[in-house]
Formats: structure tokens, sequence, C-alpha cells
């Protein structure tokens, strides 16, 4: 079965002449507990596509089936159950004068769970956040430490996919590298799938198994990283793109 | 190779509830007419020590350091009507994020031609001829139009690009480029360094490039400083960057995933507390 599954999507905002053609007929396919990757510049419509799956993008066209089910509109409570999103910068996804014992705890009773303190531990433990870290708030977290925490909202309803929208650019090298771990770790502990956008190559390659790459709202080219890493590219804008982040990795 | 600046021992305090907190510590360097670049984590004292050479900490920080030199001449005993007279016409900067340094409410032509006039007693009309110019010379198509634009209605990398306009347009003697591109795309992000790198070439400028993109500055700079916990824990050329000895340094390096050789797991930095303690290193 395919975790997730997106044939024709098309993702506009605006009307008329303001119109603007965000994502053009997009096909995408994940298997079940796979990780995939979209990569492009920004405006190239990747957080897009993540975007209208959660249904955050009000004006689309096209299939998205999502464990074999079509998404329904509005998205139901199942749906929401199924599928996560962690997003870019955890110094905005955090209410600022919410806990962190809150902000897992409303979660976990929107999607009614009745073990919420039992759970909440069980999280931050999974997370890598020792009980201390319960009771801050976002101010007095890193930045790490709020990503962590923004996975750990991700994964209180026990999701079956996470969608990640550029998890580790707001954060240090040292700080994206425990958390690179950390999702290897998670997607390996609890079989989850992961749809991940990132702008860093290097990243995705890491991550996933799977690559599209995007350009103007088109997905260019679909690759596996094995070709990726070979440069067994046929579109000239990958080609472009892994050559400028091996220039830059290799000094 | 003359000496454009110089810093030696220079610290960056600020009193807290909790006693002070030192946010740079004895830090020395030199600077010539070259691309040094200033690497470390979020915290670590780089934007600070930028901010220090320009001083613009305010009260109640306190800067203090036994010499602080351009071109020979003092910059701590100065007071503050005659810094102003340093920044933009001898030292200028570049900070991270165009959004919030361009003024929302003012053309762009007329902010660069402020920033030139300011310096130079000209005329307007001299002044919009040397702004189409700069705005040329940072590879702006239409500077016609984009002269008349407000900063809204132009992109990151554009606006990143007319603040090096700004900013270059006073001739400075050293440039300090905070994070200058870590808001714009990667791909973007190669072109406004060219062109910094072309014009900073160009006019013999020396250039401070702060950055927490190591492959970045070990490709554009020449000579790099390694901060941690407000100290320079290692200097190196920036071809040599790939064999640094600090252990710090080596696990910065080691915690990038790379494309060419992949890994199960990425190696984590494990911070000793003695490189907080250790003695600055002079560059």
């Amino acid at each position: 079965m395919s975790g997730i599954e997106i044939e024709g999507l098309n993702v506009w905002f605006g009307e008329y002449e303001e119109r603007v053609d965000a994502v053009k007929s997009a096909n995408l396919s994940v298997p079940k507990g796979g990780s995939f990757g979209l990569v492009g510049e920004s405006g190239s419509g990747k957080s897009t596509i993540l975007r209208a799956i959660m249904g955050l993008a009000p004006t689309w066209s096209g299939k998205i089936d999502i464990l074999g089910r079509a998404v329904e509109k509005p998205r139901s409570r199942d749906f929401y159950r199924a599928v996560q999103m962690v997003f870019q910068d955890p110094y905005a996804s955090l209410h600022p004068r919410h806990s962190v014992d809150q902000v897992l705890s409303e979660t976990l009773s929107l999607h009614g769970f009745s073990d919420i303190d039992k759970r909440i531990s069980q999280l931050l433990d999974d997370v890598g956040l020792g009980p201390s870290f319960r009771f801050r708030y976002p101010h007095q977290l890193s930045g790490g430490q709020r990503q962590r925490v923004a996975i750990a909202r991700a994964l209180a309803p026990e999701p079956k996919i996470l969608l990640l929208d550029e998890p580790t650019s707001a954060l240090d090298v040292s700080v994206q590298a425990e958390i690179l771990n950390l999702l290897t770790d998670l997607r390996a502990e609890h079989k989850l799938t992961y749809l991940m956008v990132s702008h860093d190559l290097a990243v995705v390659g890491h991550i996933c198994q799977d690559i599209a790459v995007m350009q103007l709202g088109e997905i260019v080219e679909t690759l596996s990283v094995e070709d990726m890493r070979a440069m067994k590219t046929t579109h000239h804008y990958t080609k472009h793109l892994l050559e400028s982040s091996l220039q830059s990795a290799a000094g | 190779m003359s000496k454009l600046l110089e810093v030696e021992n220079l610290w960056v305090k600020f009193p807290t509830r909790n006693g002070v907190f030192d946010a740079v510590r004895g830090v020395s360097f030199s600077l010539g007419q070259e691309r040094l670049g200033i690497v470390g984590e979020s915290g670590s004292g780089k934007s600070m020590t930028g901010r220090a050479i320009l001083r613009l900490i305010r009260p109640p920080g306190m800067v203090e350091a036994d010499k602080l030199a351009l071109e020979g001449e003092d910059l701590m005993g100065r007071s503050e009507k005659e810094m102003r007279k340093v920044r933009g016409q001898q030292i200028s900067m570049i900070m991270q994020d165009p959004k919030f340094s361009l003024n929302p409410v003012m053309r762009v032509g007329k902010q660069i031609m402020e920033a030139y006039r300011l310096h130079y007693k000209v005329s307007k009309k001299e002044a919009k001829k040397k702004a189409m110019a700069m705005l040329e010379a940072v590879a702006i198509r239409d500077p016609e139009r984009v002269y008349r634009m407000f900063p809204h209605e132009v992109s990151g990398g554009m606006g990143q690009r007319i603040m090096i306009a700004m900013m270059l347009i006073p001739d400075p003697k050293i440039m300090i480029a905070d994070e200058p591109t870590s808001a714009l795309d990667v791909s973007v992000q190669m072109q406004v360094l060219e062109i910094m790198d072309k014009l900073v070439k160009d006019r013999g400028m020396g250039l401070i490039f702060i950055s927490h993109d190591l492959n970045l500055v070990s490709s554009f700079c020449d000579r790099v400083l390694i901060m941690y916990a407000g100290r320079v824990v290692e200097t190196l050329p920036a071809d040599k960057l790939h064999e640094a000895q600090h252990p710090y340094t080596r696990g910065l390096l080691n915690s990038l995933p790379r494309l060419d050789a992949p890994c199960e797991r990425l190696e984590v930095l494990k911070r000793d507390p003695a490189w907080a303690i250790e003695e600055s290193v002079s560059g």
C-alpha cells in the first residue's frame, strides 16, 4: 500500500489575471514507510505541495490519496491523526505563552487520548528531552530543543506520515546533525513515512530514498538517491543543483 | 601587506541579573586587504565581534579592547559623533536580512542616494548618477525601474544587492558582512557572493565575512577564524579548513551530511567544557 499518492496536483492562488500557479500537475508517490524528498529553490512550490496535503492551501485540484484513501474536504480528525507536519521555524511554530506541557496535552486531548500524563513523558523521552523540560516555555529553550518539542507535538497523535518542511534550516549545523539523527531513529522506531522539503541536497540525500526536483511549480525529475550520488541525472536543472552543492561541499 | 584593522583583546560584556555575561572574550586579529571569515554557531559571539568593531554595542553592553585601530588610528577613544564619520564611509556593514535593514517607506534609489550624500557634498543629480552606476555594478538589469521601487517590491536577492550597493557607494575601506546570504536561496546566494567578491577585490577593500556556513566560508574567504563561546579557538587559511586540528572545528565539519559520503548516522558534536576556558588564539 502506498503512503502518499499524488496525481495531477494543481495549486493556485488568486483569481483571473492575478492567478499564480504555484504547483502544476505534480505527480509523486511515496510507499508506506518510505521517505521522499522535495528539493528546489524557494518559490518552486515544494512547500505548497505539503500545505495542499495538509489542507492549508485552499484552492487545488487533482488527486491526493493518503494511505490508499482520497482526502476529504475539509480534512477529518482521523486524517490529522494519520498525518502531521513539522514546520520550518521552531521560533514561530510554538505558542510563546504555552509551556511544553500545555502544547503536548492540548494536542493529546484534542485527539481523545486519556492517559495524557504518561504519554507526555513518553513523547519527551522519544525526542531526547528529559522530564525537566516539561514545564518550560519556548523562550527557555534553544532552537534545537524547540524543534524537538515541535517534533514531539507532531508525534503526539501517533501519526503514520510526517510532513517535514525544512526542519533544520533554521538550526546550526551541529544541532542539525542531532535533529537529523533523531528523525532517522524515529522513523525506524515508529515505522513512519516521511515527505521532506529542503533546499539542501545533502540533507535530503541523508534522510530520503527518493527525490523529486522542482522548478517553477513543476516536478522536473524524480530520481533515487543512489542515482543522484552517481550524478545520473537527465535534467539540466538537477545537474546544476547537484554541481553547485558538490562544489560548495568540496570547498 | 598593510594592516587595515587591528583588534587586540576585544571583550564585549553585558551585565545581567546573574552577573556579567561575556559575549566576546579576548578576541585578537588583524585584517589586511583580504577576505576574513568568522564562523561559529549561534551565540558564539561572531556577530557581536562585528558590531563591536563599529562600536554599535549599546549600553548597558560594554566594549573593552587593548587596541582597536583602523589604519593605525584608534577607534576606542572616539566620540559618538566622530564614530558616525567612520560608519559607512570607512567601515560599512551588511546585515542578514534586507527586509529589516531597508527603510520600507522610502524608494530604493533615494536610500542609496542618501547614503552617498551623507558622506560626500555633491548635487542630487550627481548622486543619482552615482547611484545608478552602483545599481548596475551589483548586476541589477533595469536600474531605472529599480531606482523607483519600494523595498517590498523587490525580491530578497535583489534587496541584498541593493544593500551591497548602498554600503559600497561611500567607498569604505572595510566591509563587514554579517550573514549576508543566509536569508537567500542557494542559487541566488552564489550570485550575491560573486558580486560582493568582485567589488571587494576591485576596490582593494578588506572584508570580514561572518557566517555559520563552514563550506561557504571555506570557498569564499582567504582566512578563517573559528569562534566558540566568545573565543577564537582556531585560525586557518580557508583552503586548509578541512585539515583543521581543533576538536570543535573537526566536530562541526563531521556533523555535516555529505552527498558523496553517505552514512547511517551523523556524528554529533560533543562539547568539551575546556574549549570555553582556553585562551583565545590570535589571528
